[in-house]
């Protein structure tokens, strides 16, 4: 059976959050990445499925292989309709949170991956992109 | 709702995480602790994660409110078992256990409850 290079996991609930921590686990795995590249990158999924939860009214994760010339990497796409972000370069410092938590979500999915990428605006959602390159 | 067992040890308590904790699950985990230190007049918390290959920081918060509340119950916590892969990732993630010690394993970890206690 094909392995699709698309998978698109719903992030609603506690349990999809941790469906969703397996899923991204089982790819980082197929691909031949370290653990602890693994690790980083699960836990970045985690951070930002949970942002998504928190602020985003819940969203959906698409996890995706990709290729780059000689590389191969994964990227996931965090997708939620929310309320948005005002000031993004706010929620990117270390330690600041409108939610009670660490404050550490947003950054720390960015240092945990090799490309970050977020669109937010108030009232318009949030959309949170990272990738992680295998080393060749 | 399923539950993370407690045990008793004298008056340590020891919890050992097995499994992939939904955020419920950890918040519940963290309110059964509480109660437990002061059901029980414990002096030591052993949370062993070596089952755990993921911490994020919603784990991590859980952690350190659970070493402040037992730190004002008059109760010391070990953090046991920390896989390296988890540790490095901490880190990176920038985040900080405050309040906690670390051990490598159970049998260390109450050592150092002993010694401290001491």
């Amino acid at each position: 059976m094909a392995d699709p290079a698309v998978t698109v996991m719903s992030a609603r609930t506690d349990e999809d959050v941790v469906r969703l921590r397996k899923a991204v686990r089982d790819q980082m795995i197929a691909l031949g990445f370290s653990l602890i590249d693994q690790t980083k990158i699960v836990t970045a999924a985690s951070e930002l499925a949970r942002n998504m939860l928190r602020y985003g009214g819940g969203g959906d994760a698409h996890i995706e292989k990709i290729e780059s010339g000689m590389r191969r990497g994964l990227s996931l796409t965090f997708i939620d309709q929310g309320q948005g972000i005002a000031d993004i370069d706010l929620a990117l410092r270390d330690g600041y949170t409108s939610g009670g938590g660490m404050g550490l979500g947003l950054s720390g999915a960015k240092r945990l991956s090799d490309e970050f990428d977020i669109i937010s605006a108030p009232g318009e959602g949030t959309t949170v992109k990272i990738i992680k390159w295998k080393p060749f | 709702m399923d539950r993370i067992p407690i045990l008793k040890m004298g008056d340590l308590l020891l919890v050992t995480i097995q499994v992939d904790m939904h955020d419920r699950l950890a918040m519940t985990l963290q309110d059964d602790l509480t109660a437990r230190i002061v059901k029980d007049r414990a002096h030591g918390v052993l949370i062993d994660i070596s089952a755990l290959d993921i911490v994020d920081s919603f784990i991590g918060r859980m952690i350190s409110n659970t070493a402040s509340m037992a730190r004002i119950l008059d109760a010391r916590t070990v953090l046991v078992g920390m896989q390296p892969a988890v540790a490095i990732t901490l880190v990176e993630l920038g985040l900080r256990l405050e309040g906690v010690q670390t051990a490598l394993n159970v049998d260390r970890g109450i050592e150092l409850l002993r010694r401290s206690a001491a």
